[in-house]
């Protein structure tokens, strides 16, 4: 996927394909119920007709926000460069952000119970900005345990103040 | 860094206490609200001594709790940390680190002005709550206090007293009046107040304007409350920083040390543009982390003709002519997106700097230097993308200056991030020393990040 980025020659490093199960785990989750119990409501109450539209339409929507789900996990990548982390995400909305490892005031891993389950973790990088918005989703532990002590070695040596 | 270690270092380790006063000072309007109550109660004579009675001791409970933590708050200075106790049931120790301070206030409420009194805030680098505060202090000794921090946190002698300072910009009075008065927000909100208090009046039907105070604060906000809020601005100059000063009822004095603006924005409001005034407003890491509306702590000048602002900025950034800086527009397909604003947007960078321009009728101009970008972005939405556009922001530090060049031809824009995240690296080995009486012929060995 060509994302523009600006030179070719770094390496990006995908995310895991697990980023995509949990989140089809989370629809799936939310949608079949909703659909079901929204199409026999409709179908017993009001028309049989009504409650096949109704799960049908969900049933699409689940369709659609899956293949969309697969494309985002696609999208998202990351790269480590001498002095800057680069994250690129977004199929629709694009962005590029690229955080100094001198800027960084502190690296969050977290993960939730199910992306544990899944074996994911995120790692979220904070500088004095309160915009920066960079964000890995995704990532194997033993990736973002590497990535975490990477960004706190390389911040402590190029640390700037502000 | 113990180089500052002197003789007056072990007196200032004694543990201080806030003034005595200050539990009056920080409890007057809860006063007020109980006196309210009690004068209400009294007025009704048969529940008279229950009211008194209740109003009594919430008074003597709540004179109580703030004795209690007047006496449980408790600050000295230890070594380069402001250190504060406090709490009564539940104890909190925060040390303010001064090699990351940002900025100092002296606040002076009107009721603590009152008492001879004054708060002492401390603007520090990192965190939500990381700013340190003690209130309320006698007046001379938040100053005191202030100069002996600030010449701590500089790297000289802790009893080298208050830096000289000299003033660079005086707003006049008619000048302020007049900046208020040329506002469209003074107008919105005042002339609809008049016409309904001229109405209401006309008809006889006052009660109904108790529905409106919302609006009549707000146009008491937008007029009169920001003259008597810029009161006798004064912006100085020192070697400990900027100093703003101002405020008829409550009073502000703020100080940035050099090197702690992280950001700054031009504004110029279309009324504005006959007279040629504009108004500064500046990123400073601690401030703005409240409130984004009328963050008053972040205007450098609330009113000024351009050239005296753009002094000052050459003052703040050292070597930079922002308006000798070469702008470039966006490409012409961009009116498909934005079909006015297309036309003001620009930006463009030199060796120091980057600026961003826009706006048709509210002209603003954003500076940030380049070693003071915390991260770049580029984003692009679809229907950007369908035009071949894209949008590169700078991210820097919260306050009222968001530094973004919109509208980009998208191969331009991948070009700018890469070239921005040089510049900033470049920039930030080129920065100063923390400890600012180093940058004037200190050793610059002393880096304290």
């Amino acid at each position: 996927m060509d994302h523009a980025l600006a030179p070719p020659d770094q390496q990006w490093h995908p995310v895991s394909g697990q980023l995509y199960r949990v989140r089809r785990f989370l629809a799936v989750a939310v949608v079949l119920p909703a659909a079901a119990a929204g199409g026999v409501l409709a179908g017993i109450f009001v028309a049989p007709w009504l409650g096949a539209v109704i799960a049908g339409t969900l049933a699409v929507a689940l369709a659609w926000t899956l293949v969309a789900l697969r494309r985002n996990q696609r999208s998202w990548r990351y790269a480590e460069r001498d002095d800057d982390l680069l994250i690129a995400h977004g199929v629709l909305f694009r962005r590029l952000v690229v955080v100094p490892y001198g800027r960084m005031q502190f690296v969050d891993v977290t993960a939730g119970p199910v992306e544990r389950h899944f074996g994911i973790a995120t790692i979220t990088l904070h500088t004095a900005s309160a915009t920066t918005d960079a964000v890995v989703r995704g990532l194997p532990p033993e990736e973002a345990a590497r990535l975490r002590d990477r960004l706190a070695e390389k911040g402590e040596a190029r640390s700037a103040g502000l | 860094m113990a180089t500052e270690e002197g003789p007056a270092d072990g007196g200032s380790r004694l543990a201080r206490r806030l003034h005595p006063l200050t539990p009056v000072a920080r409890g007057w309007k809860a006063m007020a609200v109980v006196l309210a109550i009690w004068g209400q109660h009294a007025a009704r004579s048969p529940e008279t001594r229950i009211g008194l009675a209740i109003a009594g001791a919430v008074f003597v409970a709540a004179l109580l709790w703030g004795w209690l933590s007047w006496v449980f708050t408790v600050y000295r200075i230890e070594a380069d940390d402001l250190r504060i106790d406090s709490g009564v049931l539940f104890r909190r120790t925060r040390h303010v680190h001064l090699g990351r301070l940002q900025a100092v206030d002296v606040v002076r409420p009107f009721i603590a002005r009152l008492l001879g009194l004054a708060e002492l805030k401390l603007q520090v680098a990192g965190g939500e709550s990381a700013e340190g505060s003690l209130a309320y202090l006698r007046e001379t000794d938040a100053q005191a206090l202030r100069a002996e921090l600030l010449a701590r946190a500089a790297g000289v002698r802790p009893d080298a007293g208050e830096a000289p300072e000299q003033p660079l910009v005086v707003v006049p009075m008619p000048v302020l009046i007049g900046s208020v008065l040329l506002s469209v927000g003074t107008w919105v909100f005042l002339l609809p107040s008049a016409l309904l208090v001229g109405m209401a009046v006309g008809t006889g039907n006052e009660p109904l304007l108790l529905g409106f105070v919302p609006l009549f604060i707000a146009a008491w906000q937008f007029s009169v409350g920001r003259v008597l809020r810029y009161f006798d601005f004064t912006l100085s100059e020192s070697p400990d920083g900027l100093r703003l000063a101002h405020g008829l009822i409550e009073h502000r004095h703020q100080t940035v040390p050099p090197g702690r603006v992280q950001a700054v924005r031009i504004v110029q409001p279309l009324l504005w543009r006959a007279k040629g005034w504009v108004r500064v407003e500046v990123n400073i890491a601690g401030y703005g982390k409240h409130d984004d509306h009328e963050n008053h702590e972040s205007t450098l000048l609330p009113v000024a003709p351009l050239p005296v602002a753009l002094g000052v900025l050459s003052r703040i950034l050292p070597g930079v002519d922002v308006q000798a800086v070469p702008l470039s527009p966006v490409p012409r397909r961009a009116r498909l997106h934005s079909p006015v604003r297309w036309r003001a947007m620009a930006c463009g960078a030199d060796d120091r700097v980057f600026v961003a321009r826009r706006g048709i009728l509210h002209r603003e101009t954003d500076v940030i230097p380049h070693a003071k970008v915390q991260s770049v972005r580029r984003t692009q939405g679809p229907f950007e993308r369908l035009l071949g556009l894209a949008t590169v922001h700078l991210d820097t530090t919260p306050g009222p200056v968001h530094v973004t060049a919109p509208l980009r031809d998208a191969a331009e824009a991948s070009q700018l991030v890469h070239d921005q995240a040089e510049r900033s690296r470049i920039g930030r080995r080129g920065e100063g020393p923390h400890r600012w009486s180093a940058r004037l012929g200190g050793s610059p060995a002393d880096v304290d990040r």
